[in-house]
């Protein structure tokens, strides 16, 4: 307990001292390195150590959201407080402050953005791809063959630089979002296969056997065994695919674009040097994606109750 | 045996797509040439910019800029390949050092578990991928040098699997050895040195596996904002503008290869270090 409240204190007494000097600086400049990394660690430090405190003050139940919300809070100030005292000019650099006043400016651009991109793009696109991968493992699942010889494939593939394949679905589909939608299905079609079969390969032995015992056909042991056992596994691959999604869907609007989406804003505004735009982009972009995470998080808690990470 | 079944059923599925994908260049050509099946699989396989080119195409236009051409040059794949590469190995380097920093620590600090953890997954829900151009251009106007810039979305990327695969390799010796451990007056960085480490390493090998093919997705997409002057993401764009498909596919397939071969290489490592430990091959 002492000790964190030292840590806190010494650390955000340092992090003011730091920025102090900063804006004394004269003209202040934000490319002073060595100030520049001083002040970052003391105010991560100062955010942590913060954390900490609150870690051990607060009843356990609510430690769980409040710890790493201070955690944030702290990262934000220390971030506006950096901004303000090195002077560091916005195409660097701007100032939350500055990126949520143009986010709420900027509101109808970005809900525009957001439609073509998330809406159109990625839902749609990350449903077909996992749908579709969800399917093939199935039938892989009754094929042996077909598995043995996918399975590898699926596995290098993963490996592989997909993104690559984003300039030859924009030469394919078109500059719209249809171009954008087959690059989501492309990017998760195989981390859901390989999930899915690994999960059906999840329920035991015995399990099975007692199905079998049952006089259980190949359809009622998936449903009843098989497919709740691989809940866990399909979950892990549409959270990993909510993040595949996201980048798919963006970078394929690097390689062309109609004039609206989140990636299209991104690459033009950068061009112009609005970089607080950028960020209120990236803001919706990280908040959907947090969103989309959250409720996957939600429902994998619902359908997979019984699985010992959620036991108390 | 199936492997290679599926892998020759693509190459068929290939070759007859590239006839319905070229039709819009070549059916006026292939009437003019009389038509036929001949003259259809001639044009189908042989255009000039396809919309999807055949593999033997591809094939031919990898051993042209991979072979055929001196290594230095900029006409060479390999030449860009290097370039991607060398900041692949930087940011994968950087990535699993940080991500090993991490998990040592937050194995051994509770409240920085609480503090960070939900922070380190949170900064995966954002697409880095998408927005590393931005930083590109970010960090490309702090003066760093140009390899460093793209290292960084590599390392930024590298740096969650190997977190979150070696806080479980850390914690993954049970309660009887770390009481031994105990016993012994072991101090911290002894336990982690004789127990946590060793006992780690299968998991660190599983996630630098996935790192090290990421890393070279982020090497890639962080070149496309730069202009497009050297690198495999400097292809795919060039390709894209000029409607050079062969080149946008021969690029693919040696990044392809290249990440497959990195793959590889930690497989054979693993391999080695586990035999080396006393693992069961």
């Amino acid at each position: 307990m002492k000790r964190a409240v030292v840590t806190l204190l010494v650390s955000l007494g340092l992090s003011i001292l730091v920025a102090v000097s900063f804006s004394r600086t004269n003209p202040p400049t934000g490319r002073d390195w060595s100030l520049s990394l001083a002040f970052v660690i003391c105010s991560w430090v100062a955010a942590w150590s913060a954390s900490w405190v609150a870690d051990l003050v607060l009843p356990k139940a609510q430690t769980r959201w409040i710890v790493p919300t201070i955690f944030g809070l702290g990262i934000i100030a220390a971030w506006e407080a950096y901004v303000r005292a090195s002077a560091i000019p916005v195409v660097l650099l701007p100032s939350p402050s500055e990126i949520a006043a143009k986010f709420v400016a900027a509101l109808p651009i970005l809900k525009a953005d957001f439609v073509q991109t998330i809406l159109r793009a990625v839902i749609p696109g990350w449903l077909m791809g996992s749908g579709a991968g969800f399917l093939a493992a199935l039938v892989c699942d009754r094929n042996d063959f077909l598995r043995r010889g996918l399975l590898p494939l699926g596995n290098l593939v993963a490996a592989l630089p997909i993104v690559g394949v984003a300039p030859i679905l924009v030469m394919w589909f078109g500059f719209d979002w249809p171009s954008k939608a087959a690059m989501v299905v492309v990017m998760t079609f195989f981390p859901m296969l390989i999930n899915t079969l690994a999960g059906l390969n999840a329920s035991g032995q015995m399990e099975r056997d007692l199905m079998r015992g049952y006089g259980a056909d190949w359809f009622t042991t998936l449903i009843k065994l098989r497919l709740p056992a691989a809940m866990p596994f399909i979950f892990n691959a549409l959270k990993i695919n909510s993040t595949l999604a996201m980048i798919g869907a963006i970078v394929a609007e690097f390689f062309g674009t109609p004039i609206v989406g989140m990636g299209f804003r991104m690459s033009t505004e950068v061009g112009r040097q609005n970089l607080d735009m950028v960020w209120a982009e990236i803001a919706v972009a990280a908040i959907s994606g947090s969103f989309f995470y959250g409720c996957l998080s939600l429902a994998e808690r619902k359908v997979t109750f019984w699985h010992p990470s959620y036991r108390r | 045996m199936p492997i290679l079944t599926i892998t020759f059923a693509i190459i068929v599925i290939w070759y007859l797509a590239c006839i319905p994908m070229n039709a819009v260049l070549t059916t006026p050509k292939i009437a003019n040439a009389g038509g036929g099946l001949a003259n259809t699989l001639a044009y189908s396989w042989n255009e000039v910019r396809p919309v999807l080119p055949s593999p033997h195409q591809v094939a031919r236009e990898i051993w042209n800029t991979v072979f055929a051409v001196a290594p230095w040059t900029i006409k060479s794949l390999v030449y860009h390949l290097w370039v991607t590469l060398s900041s692949t190995l930087v940011g994968f380097i950087m990535g699993g050092l940080l991500g090993i920093l991490l998990a040592i620590s937050i194995v051994h600090m509770t409240s920085l578990e609480k503090s960070l953890m939900p922070w380190v997954i949170a900064s995966q829900t954002i697409p880095i991928l998408a927005i590393a151009p931005m930083l590109i251009v970010v960090l490309g106007k702090t003066g760093l040098p140009d390899i460093f810039t793209k290292a960084s979305i590599s390392a930024y990327l590298c740096f969650f699997p190997v977190t979150i695969g070696m806080v479980k390799g850390l914690r993954s010796p049970d309660v009887m050895q770390q009481d031994l451990m105990r016993t012994y007056n072991a101090s911290w960085t002894q336990t982690l040195w004789k127990l946590r480490l060793p006992a780690s390493l299968p998991f660190l090998f599983t996630s630098l596996k996935v790192s090290v093919a990421i890393a070279l997705t982020g090497a890639i997409v962080a070149e496309l904002p730069t202009g497009a002057v050297a690198g495999i993401g400097a292809r795919l764009l060039n390709g894209s503008y000029y409607g050079n498909t062969l080149q946008i596919w021969s690029a693919l397939f040696v990044a392809a290869f290249a990440a497959a071969m990195m793959v590889w290489f930690l497989g054979e490592l693993e391999k080695q270090s586990l035999k080396r430990m006393g693992a069961k091959p």
